[in-house]
């Protein structure tokens, strides 16, 4: 094949995916979508867009800052819809931000009552947002290389048995509300008097820790058996593996775990806001709560409590499917604290990095 | 005046105003790609700096309080310090292990060979560099090729606890700047006339001496250049110093992207941006008599 030819090759190669991309843009319509990385697997979002004729446009975001950051940069009509943790949406709906929506439009009664977070999601009287899944900070662990047992005590990572052996996640809010649940300290009553205590501890980890990691990492970490405890993890960290790699499971120990959970909302200024709705009710129906619980990315607890029948056994088993009622009773939401306090925090954090 | 008052210097004078004009009108494109890309943004961030966030909202305080915060909190510091010592060590190697290999290709690999040899030089690069990053870790972990290796021959008796170091960070870092440096050195090495290497040996000078008072001090902005460009990339890394180093010590960009993306702390974030640019400034300064690129 001579050069020329090639070259008309990748030209109508290119064209063609140009006019591939247009038209499936002008498909009956588009939704952007503001998400965690769990929203953007094609298991999840095709069936949305095949029943309803309708191009999802995903931007993936790390972290609320991130996400919040995007959201002041742009434009009023940019998103349709938005993902993030149940505790930012009070904020953002008081901005004027979010969109309510009737309350015969949701699944209310198929919720979780425990994660149903009506304080956060219920602003005079008009609902705000939903909770679309949910988990657990805790501990992580290879079976195969540690005590099961020894998982069930949660000072046991700041004593010196498992030393080198440990990698912590890093992020400093459901940490540092973790280490407090382990010193006994209640979540929802932290304060700046608090933090002498969980600094010692957290130097304590700092030492048996041999790395602080994000969810990427954390999962190589101790699929590669470069650690056997991951400090923070849960099941969004074991279930995406759990096929194949049996031995690594989680656990809540006695002093319970910190449940996380993100909420779906839409945006006031939604371009459309009838698909955006849809979408809300797709991710929110079981067949949505099912494909997004075991999504390619991570794994968590869908909210619906009629997803159970979507899940197979092993997707049960590695989710705690039949343990939740154990475990939402032992657990603790995420520290909501000021301004101030989260800085403060946060600064902790770093120096204990840097130790 | 009496030089204006000569009507040929008249005509030199208004033909070098006009090639001075042509030339202006030539770089301005490029000039206002600098103001629109570069200037303005760093004024953005520079004002931005000097604010404040309070109660979770950005209050314009005009005060240096950022700056302040950062020099007094010493695990601050520490994370420049870091990020210093880090960058220095890998421009270091990067240099000692780029000058052989540039010269190799240069002087000994028959000049067919040589492009063949400098695509396999930068091969790598083809590749992402976070791909990369996560290739290293695999390597360097401690079921990775490297222990595994030292196990099999019994070198060692327990894996050793490479990946999730700092080591593990400068040998990442150290693999993709190798091959910058290596096509900075190459370019300046086959720019050089062989004269000069002739001239030496002529005057009596053997190898060793030949490259070391003719070759390497003619080779200095290839290796500058390639030095200031490796520091100025690695010091404002933080993939690698993340994937790699495991977060065990933090580096100036991983704290600055903690302020952006845990609390939306643009002030913060810009005060140790600009901080990290100071850095590169005075990186620039001492490198700047050789970033001229010409053979003084």
């Amino acid at each position: 094949m001579n050069t020329r030819k090639l070259k008309n090759y990748v030209l109508a190669g290119l064209g063609a995916m140009c006019f591939a991309g247009t038209q499936s843009a002008l498909a009956a319509g588009s939704i952007n979508a503001l998400v965690w990385c769990d929203h953007t697997d094609p298991e999840f979002i095709r069936p949305f867009e095949e029943a309803n004729d309708v191009k999802v446009n995903l931007k993936e975001f790390e972290g609320t800052g991130a996400a919040l950051s995007i959201l002041e940069q742009s434009q009023p009509g940019d998103w349709d819809v938005l993902i993030i943790d149940g505790v930012d949406v009070p904020k953002l709906a008081k901005d004027g931000l979010l969109a309510s929506h009737p309350e015969e439009a949701l699944p209310i009664a198929d919720i979780w009552p425990e994660v149903l977070l009506e304080e956060n999601h219920k602003i005079d009287g008009k609902w705000y947002g939903m909770t679309e899944l949910f988990g657990y900070n805790t501990i992580a662990y290879n079976k195969d290389k540690v005590d099961p047992a020894d998982m069930l005590d949660m000072t046991t990572l700041w004593g010196d048995k498992y030393k080198g052996r440990i990698a912590v996640y890093d992020w400093h809010t459901p940490m540092i509300g973790l280490v407090a649940m382990g010193l006994g300290k209640k979540t929802a009553e932290l304060s700046e008097s608090d933090l002498p205590e969980i600094k010692d501890t957290l130097f304590k980890l700092k030492e048996n820790a041999s790395q602080f990691t994000d969810v990427v990492s954390s999962q190589t970490a101790l699929a590669t058996g470069e650690v056997d405890i991951l400090f923070g993890g849960g099941e969004w960290l074991t279930g995406v593996l759990s096929q194949e790699m049996p031995n690594l499971d989680w656990v809540l120990p006695e002093q319970g775990g910190l449940m996380w959970s993100q909420s779906v909302t839409t945006l006031a200024d939604a371009k459309n806001p009838e698909m955006a709705l849809k979408f809300m009710q797709y991710i929110l129906s079981p067949e949505g709560q099912a494909k997004l619980a075991t999504s390619s990315c991570y794994w968590a607890m869908p909210a619906n409590m009629k997803t159970g029948p979507m899940l197979n056994d092993q997707q049960k088993a590695a989710l705690r499917w039949d343990q939740q009622a154990g475990y939402l009773a032992n657990s603790q939401l995420y520290p909501v604290v000021s301004a101030e306090l989260d800085e403060k925090m946060e600064d902790l954090w770093t120096e204990m990095l840097q130790r | 005046m009496r030089q204006s008052a000569n009507p040929e210097s008249l005509v030199v004078t208004i033909t070098r105003q006009g090639s001075g004009f042509k030339r202006w009108r030539l770089v301005l494109p490029a000039l206002l790609w600098t103001v629109a890309f570069f200037v303005i943004p760093f004024l953005f961030m520079a004002v931005m700096s000097l604010w404040h966030r309070i109660g979770g909202e950005i209050v314009a305080t005009w005060n240096l309080d950022n700056y302040v915060e950062f020099l007094t909190k010493p695990h601050l510091v520490k994370s420049l310090l870091n990020s210093i010592e880090i960058s220095f060590c890998v421009t270091v190697i990067s240099i000692v292990l780029a000058y052989p290999l540039a010269w190799i290709i240069a002087e000994r690999v028959p000049a067919r060979w040589q492009r063949t040899a400098l695509i396999l030089a930068i091969l790598p690069f083809w590749t992402s560099y976070v791909v990369r990053s996560y290739a290293w870790l695999l390597v360097l972990s401690k079921q990775g090729i490297v222990n595994t290796f030292l196990l099999d021959v019994g070198i060692i008796a327990e894996p050793l606890a490479i990946a999730s170091t700092r080591y593990a960070t400068i040998i990442g870092f150290v693999h993709f700047f190798v091959m910058l440096l290596t096509l900075t050195i190459y370019a300046n090495l086959k720019q050089l006339s062989p004269n000069y290497a002739r001239a030496a040996t002529d005057l009596g000078a053997g190898p060793l001496r030949t490259f070391w008072h003719v070759i390497l001090p003619l080779t200095l902005p290839g290796i500058m250049v390639g030095a200031f460009l490796t520091f100025v990339l690695c010091i404002g890394d933080y993939i690698t110093p993340k994937i790699l180093g495991g977060s065990n010590e933090l580096v100036l960009p991983q704290v600055i992207m903690l302020q952006i993306g845990r609390r939306a702390d643009f002030p913060n974030a810009a005060a140790m941006s600009i901080i990290l640019m100071a850095v590169v400034i005075i990186a620039y300064l001492l490198c700047a008599r050789w970033l001229k690129m010409e053979r003084t």
